[in-house]
């Protein structure tokens, strides 16, 4: 025994057993997200079944979210009457949607107490604007009031109908998201116009009334272009919302739904599994491209994902030359001693600041100063309403490129390290001054270490979350930070992020049952988002290395 | 060339055997190159180099030989001012190149060490193309011309005798070549921006037989243009390329002479050991 302790065995076998762990733990980590986040999509059976409970009966209608075995004593407990000698009982958690007539969208149910599950062919389950999701039965599809098809026909019917109002709302949110808004990003331009024509004192009287005229014309051209699209919205809006349908809730309600409130309509019982796959798609897509409803706990993702990306790239451009320039001062330039040291070691534990620190400095140094006094400067026609001197996208990645500083300086400083003495003695004694060696030999030999700090930086601000809450990002901004209108990339409007995005509909949902998938695939698509920047950038790396290797200087 | 290289060592031989025709040189009769004057070197407190006075004698071969530590490395580092990277030496005395002091302030260190190239130990090529590592130095002085490129880079890999091996793979990375090769290819870099000096400092210590009697072969050719200063380990070395070898222990001159002289028949005693082995 003692032998084979000295023999270094056990070692061998702690150590495979970490690295086992370890990468058991990540990997599940990961699986879990996925199918949690995954599965989501994937259209579950409607399922119809009868719960009796003290002698009245009540039809169930709805998928099953999650079901689980608990002990009887439990269920007792609560109030229910379980046999004695059964131990265990089974209880579904089922989706029953309907909020809009019931107040509740989920509900548990003890399995004793409910019928055999039926899947009827003809319950229909459907997305909506609003109000989450409906289960029932289809009766029949009205237009304009009166009854055009019932029963199995309305179901035919339906997917044409539905295309159609889908279309026209898509467009009514089209104008009113772009040409709306561009209209009133052009009123406010001029309103903007006419302040600072008034603050500009140079201007003698006549010419300051002339020229508010002048932009006061251009406002009413407007106001009259917004009139005119404005009734083009209204009468797209009624039109979208000609046809409506009549459903049956499993109480036997009729309700009379919108087709211009629904997203889409499944008949989940009878899709083929082809069918199940081609609505998985389209549900995943709409989850990619499309803009959050109802407090984020539906719709898509798609400002967030834009947001993270649009904030990563910001501070790769910010934090690379600096963090690059730091570097070659303190390996190259800067004489090595004391003071060199010291900034070393607090540049080290730079990295090891809580995120949050950074985050109240940002708020502290970048939005209220620097935003502030820009505000004053530039734009001195708006205040009091900020415009730099409010949380925004431009200090979200100021301050996270604060905050990966350290990572990239202490990567490239090591690449420089690297470089063997040589090298730089060979490019010395050609003739070359410090500064061409630099520039020539040891930089874009060491360009491999500043992408590898780069990667790092960017895997650690694309998961930051902290320190984005005061500097930038919000629960929903109303426009993506790129839009159609000059300057197009609006450095100072506010954003959304998938990190953010995860902790509020997590955390500050409504309606923690529903958001709860939304959770887990939020967080897998910031996962893979976060692979793709790194991968892309390992891409970059390992073709600058090859380049530089190959090919002529 | 080729027939004077009969007169320097051929492959074969070791030392001076082949030699004993060859007329004495006297450093009276030489044109001087570069001359050094009271030069002292401090590392810190340690001295390297104490009291070196000698003149190194234009388009010769000057061997330094010596034990390690003795500050043969270092005096030759003194000639391109290669010491100035380190930040605890210090240097007192002169070192003149055509009568200019080059430890003078007002010499600008990159045009100096233009004039005076340098070999290392071992072959430090830059990642780069076999091309580019050539035309670096040039493109430092700034030709842009491609043409005037490519004939100073042809021109340098044929004085090098490396032409042949790379012409068909000079846009490759440098590091693909064998050790031989790049050190070959370093001294093509050396000569290729047209220096009066070439100073090498142990260029054969980390290659085999084959690819050091190649360098040998390029030294003896290159004296032709160049003044040589070399520093080595190996005695025969010294005595097949050398036209002047100097002996150094402890960071002093013991004894500087004519090659054949030297080994054939030393002035003193500690070098006469130093040659026969009885060193240490």
């Amino acid at each position: 025994m003692k032998k084979w302790f000295k023999s270094g065995d056990p070692w061998i076998w702690m150590i495979g057993g970490a690295v086992s762990i370890s990468i058991i733990m990540v990997v599940g980590l990961l699986l879990l997200i996925a199918v949690r986040g995954l599965g989501h999509f994937w259209q579950p059976p409607i399922i119809e079944t009868t719960f009796h409970d003290d002698g009245q009966e009540v039809v169930v209608l709805g998928t099953i979210r999650n079901a689980e075995t608990v002990t009887a004593q439990a269920v007792r407990d609560a109030g229910f009457e379980v046999p004695e000698e059964q131990e265990i009982v089974q209880r579904y958690l089922f989706h029953l949607g309907n909020r809009d007539l019931t107040g509740r969208d989920f509900q548990w149910f003890i399995g004793d107490f409910l019928e055999e599950f039926r899947y009827p062919e003809d319950a229909i389950m459907l997305e909506r604007r609003e109000w989450g999701n409906f289960f029932g039965y289809l009766v029949a599809l009205k237009r304009d009031g009166e009854v055009i098809a019932e029963g199995e026909e309305a179901f035919v019917r339906l997917p044409e109908l539905l295309a159609r109002s889908n279309e026209l709302v898509g467009n009514a949110v089209s104008i009113e998201r772009y040409d709306i808004g561009r209209i009133n990003f052009a009123i406010e331009q001029e309103r903007l116009e006419q302040r600072r024509i008034e603050l500009n004192d140079r201007l003698s009287d006549e010419e300051r009334a002339e020229r508010i005229a002048r932009s006061q014309a251009e406002v009413n051209r407007l106001n009259a272009e917004y009139e005119k699209l404005h009734a083009e919205l209204v009468e797209l809006r009624a039109s979208g919302r000609r046809d409506a349908l009549v459903a049956r809730t499993s109480d036997g309600q009729e309700v009379t739904i919108n087709l211009g409130d629904v997203v889409r309509a499944t008949r989940a019982n009878t899709m083929t599994i082809p069918e199940k796959m081609r609505e998985y798609g389209s549900r995943f897509w709409a989850f990619m491209t499309g803009y959050p409803r109802e407090a984020n706990t539906e719709g898509g993702i798609f400002p967030a994902i834009f947001g993270t990306v649009m904030m990563v790239f910001i501070m790769s451009i910010v934090v690379t030359p600096f963090g690059v320039l730091a570097a070659i001062y303190l390996r190259e330039y800067a004489k090595q001693g004391p003071v060199t040291r010291i900034v070393r070691i607090s540049v080290n534990n730079l990295a090891g600041v809580p995120s949050i620190v950074f985050g109240v400095f940002g708020l502290g140094f970048f939005v209220y100063f620097l935003g502030g006094n820009i505000d004053q400067l530039f734009y001195p026609e708006r205040l009091p309403a900020p415009t730099f001197g409010s949380p925004g996208l431009i200090w979200a990645s100021l301050t996270l490129a604060l905050l990966t500083l350290p990572v990239v300086i202490v990567s490239t400083e090591e690449g420089l390290t690297r470089i063997p003495k040589a090298m730089r003695e060979g490019s010395l004694a050609l003739g070359a001054t410090k500064a061409e060696t630099l520039w020539k030999v040891i930089v874009p030999v060491s360009t491999p270490a500043m992408m590898t700090g780069l990667i790092l930086a960017v895997a650690r601000a694309a998961g930051e979350v902290a320190p984005l809450m005061l500097v930038g990002v919000v629960k929903l901004a109303p426009n993506l930070p790129v839009d159609g209108q000059f300057p197009y990339i609006h450095l100072e409007r506010r954003i959304m992020h998938l990190g953010f995005h995860i902790y509020d509909v997590g955390f500050q949902s409504p309606n923690a049952e529903a958001a709860r998938p939304l959770v887990y695939a939020t967080a897998l698509i910031l996962v893979l988002l976060i692979l793709v920047l790194n991968l892309t950038a390992i891409a970059v790396r390992n073709r600058l290395r090859e380049k530089y290797k190959s090919e002529s200087d | 060339m080729i027939e004077e290289n009969q007169q320097g060592a051929p492959l074969a031989s070791a030392g001076l055997a082949n030699k004993d025709n060859r007329k004495r040189l006297s450093l009276r009769n030489e044109e001087i190159s570069m001359q050094v004057r009271d030069l002292n070197l401090h590392y810190g407190s340690d001295q390297a180099l104490k009291n070196i006075s000698m003149d190194i004698p234009n388009k010769r071969v000057t061997a330094f030989i010596g034990p390690s530590g003795c500050g043969k490395s270092t005096l030759l580092r003194c000639f391109n001012r290669m010491n100035d990277l380190i930040d605890i030496c210090r240097i007192e005395g002169e070192i003149t190149i055509e009568g200019n002091n080059i430890y003078h302030p007002s010499v600008d260190v990159p045009e100096l060490r233009r004039k005076v190239g340098m070999v290392f130990q071992k072959p430090n090529p830059f990642p780069k193309s076999i091309y580019e590592n050539i035309a670096y130095g040039l493109r430092l002085q700034g030709v842009k011309n491609r043409r005037k490129l490519d004939e100073v880079v042809e021109n340098s890999l044929r004085r090098a005798a490396l032409w042949d091996e790379v012409k068909d793979r000079l846009n490759d990375n440098a590091f693909g070549l064998s050790g031989g090769q790049q050190q070959r290819l370093v001294i093509a870099r050396a000569i290729a921006i047209e220096p009066e000096v070439i100073l090498l400092d142990e260029p054969c210590s980390a290659l085999d037989p084959i690819s050091t009697a190649k360098v040998e072969e390029l030294i003896i050719d290159l004296k032709e243009s160049y003044t040589i200063v070399i520093v080595t380990h190996n005695m025969q070395q010294a005595a097949r390329v050398s036209d002047f070898t100097a002996y150094m222990y402890l960071g002093e001159l013991i004894e500087y002479d004519d090659t054949a002289k030297l080994f054939t028949n030393p002035a003193k005693k500690a070098t006469e050991d130093y040659i026969t082995g009885r060193y240490g």
